[in-house]
């Protein structure tokens, strides 16, 4: 029991987090929301619930009109594991998931207007798992066809994110093509590092399924769920495990890691560390002792009842101030550079044709 | 840098003053410490004491039957800001504290301490004291816990709630066998008796709200094992990190408010795993039957007897007796905000804090933790933000952004100014609108560092535009200068 007890507190993190993002739109790419979907189902299987979960989807492939099993993701051919559930709870589903959202949950630089569900309400004491998953290449990762993401971009991110302590340790782990150049930027502590390739390399698809007609998963990420089905919320596996998951031979590229900027040894960070939610318990030896006759208590700061006037709803539309309205006088600006330019420009290739001798008729 | 000053009067009762006195009372003396948290960090307490001897009420108090009379009488005699600490020294063979017991303190900011021989023992024994009702070298350090190299803070200091302008307690009710008891607990009853006069004392911390639900169907996530020799159900201490997971997915958090939530569950269980009991390290059963997870809650294992007929009716009705419940959650919730008497050493006498649930220097001694981590935080945040503005030339920083970097660095300033000064209440108050500031100034949306490009981003996208376009134009510009030149050379040439 004495080792158990010291492996109480031997990572400081008292709560666990998971932001998962698959950055990939249309059906083809069924395999990236198969996956990230897969990586969920484990975290939430090995404890983490759903608040602490920021699952980003950039496609709906379950209601997909292109679906012939709607309702379903699969991950393995033969229809053999559905992901999608029934209890899956996407955060930033289809154009939500952006480069300015992703960068916005992990900096928390979120409007207030958003719910508690799309937030990232880490401390310092969070152990936080973020995966990603889509197309990318050497540098970048691609977001919905239209933007990507740099690697130093996502450094500063988690730079930012670790100046205002909103983690105690972060596990990165990213599936795309030249994954591993994603994470050679990074230069904040208490990271770690797992890729799919190394820069250069391709990450390849497992398996396609002919009923279905896409490819269903990523090889390492399929590696990487067979690992974690094994797992259960008390195993001792730890990191090192981890790292061995897809050898080449399997995988075909050459999975990445990079551990440098961790303080712990691999050796003695478990798998659930991260992937699941185990939680430092304290027994309860105190009590205290509470008078039991008490009558009524009087607050100190009663709380006052405001006088509420009934609700009604604001003037959604002032047509009437809309028809009447006269046109706002804009402010006249001078014409900016690019403007200037171009008139430039014009002017020179007038009087280069026609010669300068022209401009005296002009003055 | 951060001076703590902590204004102490030590009160002599008659036959307890020490023969070495270096002048003759009342006089003021100051012991200063450093608390050194790192390299560069380090915080300075200072205890500003005045010596003095008794007034005719206190030695009248003084002379109560016992420590807790006298500790009453005493009290509308003192000073009773906050982080100030009274003292009185009663004399050695003084019947006032129990055999064996040397110092007693009181449920307020006072402290009953028998006399020693010479000032300097004295002055030891104080010096205990103060750091038990104030605050010590490692609830400093706890306290900066992110400024602390890893490997010298001791585990406990990561477990403490961090600072927070507001806490959510859920307390909720876990019936996993409703077709065998029905369970009735009075939670608001038990809320307005026993909650809210420790959430009425602890309001100058935070703001909190309660609010309360019942689960059916909802069962650990362990199985407990049969015991033979009991003849009782248990659940060893180390299945207990894994009981919370599932029921965790089923509390629900609530939507509307960003504060940390503190979940108090109370647990009944299944007929068929009755009566339950939480095992020790050791074996023994938990007294409480309950644990607790840092940050988090409490869970409360509540066993309903077995009926007297075997035959009886099925659901058995459950009256919750809610002051045995709410002793245990109320002592939970002290110890998630770190205020354990545990480490107290065995000739000091603690008097409970009833119902009010926590005394006053033991609020003192939270509100000087949260006090120094609100300033190290609102430092911390000023200056990443500082960093990133400078990292980033042309970040545009709107004018309430600006407006709240003022006040947040002039409520820290004041805070430190008023700590050096004593008032702990008011330096508090300054930290928490610091804090409140400088966190809305960091996470302002507009200063999200996507949207701003560096210089060198501009070069790149805009030079491979323009370059090939301004080619003919520099080229035609050259042609026209050298044209110019040669027409006017040509006149002086002719003549």
């Amino acid at each position: 029991f004495q080792d158990q007890a010291e492996q109480f507190f031997r990572s400081g993190h008292t709560n666990n987090w998971a932001v998962l993002v698959c950055t990939s739109r249309f059906w083809f790419n069924y395999r990236h929301v198969a996956n990230t979907l897969s990586v969920y189902r484990s975290v939430k299987r090995l404890g983490i619930p759903d608040s602490h979960i920021v699952l980003m989807l950039a496609d709906d492939m379950a209601c997909n009109p292109r679906n012939p099993k709607p309702a379903t993701v699969f991950s393995h051919k033969n229809m053999e594991l559905n992901v999608y559930g029934d209890d899956v709870e996407v955060d930033y589903r289809s154009y939500e998931v952006t480069v300015e959202n992703f960068l916005r949950v992990l900096t928390g630089r979120i409007p207030p207007s958003t719910p508690r569900s799309k937030r990232l309400l880490s401390d310092d004491r969070s152990n936080i798992l973020i995966y990603m998953t889509g197309h990318g290449g050497n540098g970048f990762l691609k977001f919905q066809d239209s933007e990507e993401i740099t690697n130093v971009e996502l450094a500063d991110a988690f730079e930012q994110m670790w100046q205002k302590r909103r983690y105690n340790e972060l596990l990165f782990i990213i599936d795309t093509c030249q994954g591993a150049s994603m994470y050679e930027r990074f230069y904040s502590p208490n990271i770690m590092a797992l890729a799919s390739s190394q820069v250069g390399e391709d990450s390849l698809s497992h398996q396609p399924d002919l009923g279905i007609g896409v490819h269903l998963m990523d090889r390492y990420t399929f590696y990487v769920l067979e690992f974690l089905e094994e797992i259960h919320p008390a195993s001792q596996t730890n990191m090192n495990d981890l790292f061995q998951v897809c050898p080449k031979s399997l995988c075909v590229s050459t999975p990445g890691h990079r551990t440098d900027l961790f303080q712990r040894d691999p050796q003695k960070v478990l798998i659930t560390d991260f992937f699941g939610s185990v939680r430092k318990v304290e027994i309860t030896r105190e009590t205290l002792s509470l008078d039991r006759d008490v009558a009524g208590f009087e607050s100190k700061f009663p709380e006052e009842e405001l006088a509420t006037e009934p609700l009604k709803y604001a003037e959604q539309l002032p047509v009437a101030q809309i028809i009447h309205q006269k046109p706002k006088q804009k402010d006249w600006h001078p014409p900016g550079g690019f403007i200037l330019g171009l008139w430039a420009l014009i002017i020179m290739v007038f009087f280069k044709t026609y010669g300068i001798k022209h401009m005296k008729h002009v003055f | 840098q951060v001076q703590l000053v902590v204004p102490m009067a030590v009160i002599f009762g008659p036959g307890s003053v020490p023969g070495d006195l270096p002048r003759s009372l009342p006089f003021r003396d100051v012991q200063e410490m450093e608390i050194s948290v790192n390299l560069r960090t380090s915080v300075t307490s200072r205890y500003e004491m005045r010596y003095r001897s008794t007034t005719g009420q206190e030695e009248a108090a003084l002379a109560a039957a016992t420590a807790r009379e006298a500790d009453a009488a005493l009290h509308p005699l003192q000073d009773t800001t906050l982080g100030s600490l009274t003292m009185y020294v009663v004399p050695e063979t003084s019947s006032l504290l129990p055999q064996g017991i040397n110092v007693y303190v009181g449920r307020h900011r006072s402290a009953l301490v028998r006399a020693v021989g010479s000032l300097a023992a004295l002055q030891a024994r104080l010096r205990e004291v103060t750091q038990l009702m104030s605050f010590t070298a490692s609830s400093i350090a706890a306290a900066l816990s992110d400024r602390v190299p890893d490997g010298q803070l001791s585990p406990d200091a990561r477990r403490y709630l961090k600072s927070s302008l507001g806490y959510e307690i859920t307390f909720s009710l876990l019936n996993p066998d409703p077709k065998s008891h029905t369970v009735d607990w009075d939670i608001e009853g038990a809320v307005n008796c026993y909650v809210k006069p420790v959430l009425d004392k602890l309001s100058l911390v935070a703001n909190f709200s309660v609010d309360s639900q019942i689960l059916y169907y909802a069962v650990l996530g362990v199985t407990p094992r049969y015991d033979k020799e009991s003849s009782s159900f248990l659940l060893s201490a180390h299945s207990l990190p894994h009981v919370i997971n599932p029921v965790e997915a089923r509390l629900g958090s609530s939507a509307a408010s960003l504060y940390p939530v503190l979940n108090f569950l109370l647990y009944v269980p299944e007929r068929s795993h009755s009566p339950l009991y939480i095992q020790d390290k050791d074996g023994a059963p938990v007294s409480t039957n309950a644990f607790h997870s840092p940050r988090w809650g409490g869970i409360m294992v509540y066993n309903v007897e077995a009926p007297a007929s075997p035959q009886a009716s099925l659901p058995l009705h459950v009256d919750v007796d809610m002051a045995r419940v709410m002793e245990v959650f109320l002592a939970q919730l002290r110890l998630l905000f770190g205020l354990s008497r545990e480490e107290v050493p065995p000739e000091f006498l603690l008097e409970g804090p009833g119902n009010e649930g926590l005394a006053d220097w033991e609020l003192d001694h939270l509100l000087w933790a949260h006090t120094v981590e609100n300033i190290a935080t609102v430092s911390t945040t000023l200056t990443s933000l500082a960093q990133l503005l400078d990292k980033i030339g042309n970040i545009v920083i709107k004018d309430d952004v600006a407006s709240e970097v003022y006040w947040a660095v002039a409520s820290v300033q004041s805070a430190v100014t008023k700590l050096s000064l004593g008032h702990l209440q008011a330096a508090f108050q300054a930290s928490k609108e610091a804090v409140t500031s400088s966190e809305r100034a960091f996470f302002d949306p507009s200063l999200l560092h996507l949207l701003y490009f560096p210089d060198d981003q501009k070069f790149a996208i805009y030079i491979p535009l323009f370059l090939p376009m301004a080619v003919p134009i520099l080229l035609s510009l050259a042609r026209i200068v050298r044209e110019t030149r040669l027409r006017k050379k040509e006149p002086t040439k002719m003549d």
